[in-house]
């Protein structure tokens, strides 16, 4: 299956969007995983930006920097959102309230825990009416969502927003699920490969035992292996090089999702 | 909207179990003898003055050794299901003729199994804080959304892509329409799609802090209904291409529609512009106009504002053509399984020339224009439109008939 690439985002400590993102991820800028981004989200309705989880904001931030780039009115294009645990930080307020012996559970903690989340206040954020996808492949999630989201575009024939991301889960849950630092990124996918920014030519195959791509450099190795939704760094990475690579991300145990992608500014 | 209608695809097996019994033959003797499964809230130590649907037996059996680290209610119930009709058989049969790398697993459901945690964070350590190590160790096998998927993958030895689609109440309709998608791209040959969604504190605490959950057994489209009563199912459907498989009288997905409402968490759109877009991509994909739709099959939860709208959005397209109702009565809302519950029934009816009326809707609220039914009817239908709306204004709709 073959997509255009319009627009990226990404968030992440000492990755604070694309734009200088990309420059840090091709080695042009220096990477200083010290410095912590603060998403603004600037979509979001201002009293829906204030209630809203850290989750959303990431996750919002890199799909609206995506978007913008692409070119694309976010109302014509319909939304892959994955990640391994999703509200995290929402599910653990819940827990702790219903350990107590009032139980008493806030109805907007409630609706905000759900796996759409993110997804959902997109959609309210564009007023966008497109169909909207939210799932979870555990370490996978990366690939499954990248998978759905190339199906999507392919088969149905538009663009499609494909947005991946995992963040820490406070204490206690932390000691379940340990995801060191927040990752949040977002790519714009299309059918045609007109005005790409580059080609991803994705394939599915059946591969038995764990053999992943590394990212190309080792200080990058670390966020990669650190969460779920920083497997795509290989993809981001090759896109910030504008050069030519073939990753393969694992898939459970025995798929693979080949992804060969091609910089089209050449 | 979609280009072109879709190849159909045939449902060559499927089973579902619900607070009705298990099993299709227990699901569809309650639905002729109108025998609700809607009991008063015995759920553990909940207090909640309200109605579930609670599925029998969950509580006193574990997994089996192989199975263990996943043992949690929503996996209990899902391995229940997978019991249930020959599915485990038909499945069998399918990796035969196909293999076990061609064939996906996309499950649906909302909360996994977070009971487990629930559970957890009661037992916390009094001094650190920390969760049970019998906890922690196990929380991938069964709260994180993904525990199903693998669940399901592991207990039917399929190796073929897999993924779980949580998108509220809609999810496990969703996932017809990614393994439509999938079978379509040429990624498999075959799919396993379903849906569990299980009773746990979260959602029976978090719809009561809505004020969302009736007092009673739920009412859909009953002029005083006043809330939803929650269920849990475990449903499963084996997808094949119908060019391969199909049978002249077989029941196949003939269309899916997917949208957004774009416009609140927790209440739908006041028109229902996202549902209308589902429902409408449904018939299109189908290639079907709205008078060649015999029955809908609401998704009816009886909260006031989803049935209103819901009816808005129905008879804007259809009028007062088909025969309309809600199944809730019988199962309560099954949340992420509610997809899957409601094709099943749906092919049921299909299969047996049968629509349920609406359970516990004694008058039919007048504001509403669907001609919506409330005793059995027995005749024969050949295409039936599938409705489940959720949380995040998420909508699918499924277009269900006879090959």
């Amino acid at each position: 299956m073959q997509v255009g690439i319009l627009g990226v985002g990404l968030l992440a400590a000492g990755l604070d969007g694309w734009v200088t993102g990309r420059e840090v991820l091709a080695g042009k800028r220096p990477f200083d995983p010290r410095t912590l981004p603060d998403p603004d989200a600037s979509l979001l309705p201002a009293n829906e930006r204030r209630r809203s989880s850290d989750c959303v904001r990431w996750a919002v931030q890199v799909a609206q920097e995506a978007m913008a780039q692409s070119g694309l009115d976010p109302q014509e294009v319909a939304t892959v959102f994955a990640s391994s645990g999703g509200e995290m930080e929402v599910l653990d307020k819940l827990c702790r309230a219903l350990a107590t012996t009032e139980r008493v559970v806030s109805p907007t903690l409630f609706h905000q825990s759900v796996h759409n989340t993110a997804a959902g206040y997109w959609g309210i954020a564009t007023s966008c009416q497109q169909s909207s996808t939210a799932l979870s492949c555990y370490d996978d999630s990366c690939a499954a969502g990248l998978l759905e989201a190339v199906t999507y575009a392919c088969v149905e024939e538009c663009p499609v927003l494909f947005v991946v991301y995992d963040l820490p889960a406070p204490a206690p849950l932390s000691g379940a699920r340990p995801i060191a630092s927040a990752f949040a990124a977002a790519l714009v996918l299309t059918p045609s490969v007109s005005q790409a920014l580059a080609i991803a030519d994705v394939t599915l195959t059946a591969a038995a035992g764990r053999d992943v791509s590394h990212a190309f450099s080792q200080e990058f190795e670390r966020l990669r292996l650190d969460n779920p939704a920083a497997r795509l760094l290989p993809v981001l990475q090759a896109l910030a090089m504008e050069r030519r690579a073939t990753i393969n991300l694992n898939l459970l145990d025995d798929q693979r999702l080949i992804v060969e992608v091609k910089s089209c500014r050449h | 909207m979609p280009k072109r209608p879709m190849t159909p695809l045939t449902l060559s097996a499927y089973t579902l179990v619900t607070a009705n019994g298990r099993g299709v033959g227990a699901v569809s003797q309650a639905l002729r003898g109108r025998r609700s499964g809607l009991t008063p809230c015995d759920f553990e130590d909940v207090l909640l003055k309200t109605y579930i649907g609670r599925v029998a037996g969950l509580e006193e059996f574990s997994l089996g050794h192989d199975l263990e680290p996943f043992d949690c209610r929503n996996n209990r119930l899902a391995w229940l299901g997978l019991q249930q009709d020959g599915f485990m058989v038909a499945v069998a049969e399918a990796k035969q003729r196909y293999g076990a790398d061609r064939i996906a697993v996309v499950m649906g459901t909302s909360t996994s199994g977070i009971l487990e945690t629930e559970h957890a964070y009661r037992n916390r350590d009094p001094l650190t804080g920390s969760l049970p190590p019998w906890y922690t160790s196990r929380y991938r096998y069964t709260h994180n959304m993904f525990s199903l998927g693998h669940f399901v993958r592991a207990c039917v030895g399929l190796q073929g892509p897999a993924m779980v689609i949580s998108t509220a109440c809609s999810s496990s309709a969703k996932v017809f329409a990614t393994a439509a998608r999938f079978l379509q791209a040429g990624l498999c040959d075959a799919a396993i799609v379903g849906g569990v969604d299980s009773l746990c504190h979260t959602t029976l605490y978090g719809f009561s802090a809505l004020q969302l959950l009736s007092t009673s057994p739920c009412r859909p489209c009953d002029e005083d209904r006043d809330g939803l009563s929650l269920g849990e199912a475990a449903g499963y459907v084996l997808l094949e291409s119908s060019e391969r498989v199909g049978r002249k009288g077989a029941i196949a997905l003939l269309g899916y529609g997917e949208s957004s409402d774009g416009y609140h968490m927790s209440h739908p759109h006041p028109e229902g512009a996202g549902a209308i877009r589902a429902i409408r991509q449904s018939l299109d994909r189908a290639g079907l106009q709205p008078p060649n739709i015999d029955y809908i099959n609401l998704h009816g939860t009886a909260t006031r504002a989803n049935d209103s709208v819901e009816d808005k959005a129905v008879y804007s397209i259809f009028g007062d053509g088909p025969a309309c109702s809600s199944t809730k009565g019988w199962t309560g809302h099954t949340l992420g399984a509610a997809g899957v519950t409601e094709a099943v029934i749906a092919t049921l009816c299909l299969k047996q020339g049968f629509i349920p009326g609406t359970l516990n809707c004694e008058r039919v609220d007048p504001t509403l224009r669907s001609r919506i039914l409330r005793e059995n009817e027995d005749r024969p239908i050949r295409r039936v439109v599938s409705n489940i709306f959720g949380f995040g204004g998420n909508n699918c709709s499924l277009v269900l008939g006879a090959l």
